[in-house]
């Protein structure tokens, strides 16, 4: 930084030269990965044991930061899937369906509690596998995965309250498949309120990412979770069909893409299973000319970039008020220059590593369909990478039409799409034109608009003047081809009991 | 929504109303206390917070010989021992003296003889600070008898009651007709952020005080509780950024009161380096106005090079 500048600062014409800025690098400030244990290999947890695959395979877990396998992984085929279901089974008829809310609501406390204390740990492993940023895992993740036990470990004993004047009772075994985006949030979502509601639980975690829910079942262990109440299969879509398909399994919680959404739906069509869908999202983040614009910009960055873009409810297309569109995109820019990618251990990062090589791919894709599409490309030239592991430069495209790919289909990435709006009535519908409807945010300092737009958009979540803020008392959910049932909140519990009104 | 306002030679401006919305700018400003400051940049940090200090004395018992100590101790900031200490560590940079001192009015003679041709500048706090309770009149005579003795920066406070009373255009005339009796003395602007009690306010006044001439907006007289907060401090140079992106114009900014340490000085500073960038990581465009600060950084920049801390009594007080 050579440039002298200061104008109107204190240099001018006050007799001293004036005074360079100085450019600041911040230095690496790398979290130790020393505090965590990585076993060589992962064998499957089936009631209360570690058990080999029937067929002997295993996969690895890679750390997508540095491409180096952290892990051999299990690769639980239908027999191992069906001795996960009957230990949970078992588990269910002999001891935790047995157990009143407020004996299950102990053991649920205890793992909440175990969970903040190892939550450095849980933090880095998280981060090691998944491509995160520590930043996140210790800041948002974690605390969210202990809040969730919190919160459902306090509905145990008050099931009542949660169906007045209903009977109610567990359904049995339920199946429960996560995604790789936030390993162990979603482990929560779905075991926490599936237990207290007095169900058993085989959980099939992502292929990509399954290291964190194996590290649960040492928590598990220390509260003193009776065996068999929670299982976990690895393996990749073979394995979660296995588990779909299995007839003892009475309820099936899926997050993930729509597509394979769609595969379980008709998997458990006519089967009696109970099912709740989490699927994919195009969700449309809405700027008003009345707004903050400053703190808009910044619920945009978290929108879109938050967990590199990897979200369900990422606020991919954003619309902006045509009159400040200019200003919108300057700052954003500006914003997204000061943005740190690399590694995620790394305590200055703001964007880790893309999930996996084929995730990084697909995004690039679908980038270079954006650009021959005719959108205008922006990223921060300035953002140099690692060069290893699958890094990718936040960008954006503006201009962009409805009727583009970036505007239709989700990329699950660090891609906004930005187009423009001239009135309330055209923001909604352009918001609302979207197969899906998982969640939208909107940016106005007027009230009347917020209140009047909220209600007009077809989403299940609506964040006013803020953007992926989650509460374990919220319910979670979308319309449309982002999935049904609600997760979170005392709608969170419906989906685990058998309601008699 | 529009405020107008009249400039001195009769033409109309409007200055825009930005509106804040508070929790973000609150949930931003605390970002910075989790950025992680290590090794070199810690160190780089360090020495620009030194370069950017305005120690600072404004007692009722503010002496001659009390102003004289301080000149001093801007100068060098560290005290012998220490000096000799740090001296023995190899790759050791110079302590560099702080930005200015600044002083009231009566004593800025007592500065500029002590600080002559060191390149350290004297300002002086004129318009009747802090209360400003008084006619215009005297507070523009306040102002050039403090320039007249050498002050070479001024700090002046804004009328918040006429700012709360929505008398725009008062506050607007009355920081336009100092800068105009500032002659070549530079300006900067305190709102009394602690007495304007919304971030909108904050905004708004930042506005008025950038479009009638500040050189500097400042948050605080340090009379008042609170002082400089982070997210003030944000919306501040959001202002400054929003005018650079108009005008081009770089508008400086102090923080003054409640940055005690090192370590809120250093998130300051990346609040500053990640909303204005480079240009702005200068002491002609960025001041903290801090007395117990200048021992803080001192410490940390002497366990930064040793892995351990100098002893207490090796700093002097003022």
């Amino acid at each position: 930084m050579t440039k002298t500048i200061a104008k109107t600062g204190l240099a001018a014409g006050n007799g001293a030269k004036a005074v360079a800025g100085l450019v600041v690098d911040y230095a690496p400030s790398i979290e130790s990965d020393k505090i965590v244990t990585i076993p060589p290999r992962h064998q499957l947890y089936i009631g209360g044991q570690w058990l080999k695959p029937v067929e002997g395979r295993y996969f690895d877990s890679i750390n997508p930061a540095t491409l180096q396998v952290l892990s051999k992984v299990a690769e639980a085929t239908a027999p191992d899937v069906d001795a996960a279901v009957r230990a949970a089974k078992r588990a269910y008829d002999r001891t935790w369906s047995k157990l009143s809310g407020r004996e299950r609501g102990r053991y649920l406390f205890r793992i909440a509690r175990l969970i903040q204390e190892r939550a450095r740990e849980l933090a880095v492993l998280e981060t090691l596998d998944n491509g995160k940023p520590i930043r996140e895992t210790r800041d948002v993740d974690i605390p969210l995965v202990a809040a969730h036990f919190f919160y459902y470990a306090g509905w145990a004993d008050k099931l009542g309250y949660a169906v007045p004047g209903a009977k109610f009772a567990p359904l049995g075994v339920a199946g429960q498949i996560i995604p790789w985006n936030f390993p162990l949030l979603m482990a929560a979502w779905k075991i926490a309120p599936a237990l207290a509601c007095g169900n058993t639980v085989v959980l099939k975690p992502a292929e990509q990412t399954p290291l964190a829910a194996l590290k649960l079942v040492e928590i598990f262990e220390a509260a003193g979770l009776p065996e068999g109440v929670v299982n976990i299969v690895t393996g990749a879509g073979a394995t979660g069909a296995a588990l779909t398909a299995h007839p003892l399994v009475r309820k099936i919680a899926f997050t993930g893409s729509t597509d394979v959404g769609k595969i379980i739906a008709r998997s458990v069509a006519g089967s009696g299973k109970k099912l709740t869908l989490e699927l994919g999202g195009k969700s449309a983040h809405l700027i008003f000319a009345d707004a903050a614009l400053d703190q808009a910009v910044e619920g945009v960055v978290s929108g879109i970039f938050f967990n590199q873009g990897h979200v369900c409810c990422a606020g991919s297309r954003l619309l902006v008020e045509e009159s400040v569109a200019a200003r919108v995109l300057d700052k954003l820019k500006a914003r997204m220059r000061k943005l740190r990618v690399g590694n995620p251990l790394d305590k200055n990062t703001d964007i880790g590593a893309i999930n996996s090589s084929a995730e990084l791919d697909k995004i690039r894709r679908l980038i270079e369909t954006g650009k021959r599409e005719g959108g205008r490309y922006f990223e921060p030239e300035n953002i140099t990478l690692p060069n290893t592991g699958n890094f990718l430069r936040p960008c954006l495209f503006s201009d962009v039409a409805q009727a583009d790919t970036l505007c239709r289909v989700e990329v699950f990435g660090p891609v906004l799409a930005v187009s423009t709006f001239r009135t309330p009535a055209e923001a909604i519908a352009k918001a609302n034109d979207t197969p899906y409807g998982l969640a939208a945010g909107i940016w106005s300092e007027k009230g009347s608009k917020v209140h009047a737009v909220a209600a007009q958009l077809k989403a299940g979540v609506v964040w006013a003047n803020t953007y992926h803020k989650f509460d374990p008392a919220s319910p979670f959910g979308g319309y449309g081809e982002s999935g049904y049932g609600r997760e979170g909140g005392r709608h969170g519990l419906l989906p685990y009991l058998e309601v008699q009104p | 929504m529009i405020v107008p306002v009249r400039d001195r030679d009769g033409a109309s401006r409007a200055i825009a109303l930005v509106p804040v919305d508070a929790v973000g700018a609150e949930e931003r400003a605390a970002f910075f206390a989790r950025r992680s400051i290590k090794a070199r940049s810690k160190l780089d940090l360090l020495y620009l917070a030194i370069r950017m200090m305005d120690l600072t004395t404004l007692e009722g018992a503010d002496t001659e010989a009390r102003v004289r100590q301080m000149c001093h101790k801007a100068l060098r900031p560290a005290a012998p021992a220490l000096t000799q200490a740090l001296e023995k560590i190899e790759g050791f940079r110079p302590i560099p003296p702080v930005a200015a001192v600044c002083v009231y009015p009566l004593l800025v003679p007592v500065a500029v003889k002590a600080l002559a041709g060191s390149g350290v500048h004297v300002a002086s706090v004129a318009t009747s600070f802090p209360a400003g309770q008084v006619s215009l009149k005297l507070r523009l005579l306040d102002v050039r008898e403090a320039v007249d003795n050498g002050a070479d920066e001024i700090d002046m406070v804004i009328n918040r009651g006429a700012f709360l009373a929505g008398e725009y255009q008062q506050v607007f005339d009355e920081i336009a007709a100092v800068r105009e009796a500032c002659g070549s003395a530079h300006l900067k602007v305190i709102l009394e952020t602690g007495e304007l009690g919304t971030l909108d306010n904050v905004r708004l006044a930042s506005d008025l005080a950038i479009a009638a001439g500040a050189h500097f907006i400042k948050t605080s007289t340090g009379k008042i509780q609170p002082a400089a907060t982070p997210p003030v401090t944000l919306v501040m140079l959001q202002a400054i950024a929003d005018h650079h992106a108009r005008t081009g114009e770089h508008i400086g900014m102090k923080p003054a009161g409640g940055i005690r340490n090192a370590k809120q000085a250093i998130q300051y500073l990346c609040m500053l380096y990640e909303t204005l960038g480079p240009d702005w990581m200068s002491p002609d465009l960025y001041r903290f106005g801090a007395s117990a600060l200048l021992n803080d950084v001192l410490r940390q920049i002497f366990r930064q090079y040793t892995g351990r801390y100098y002893y207490d009594k090796g700093y002097s007080l003022d």
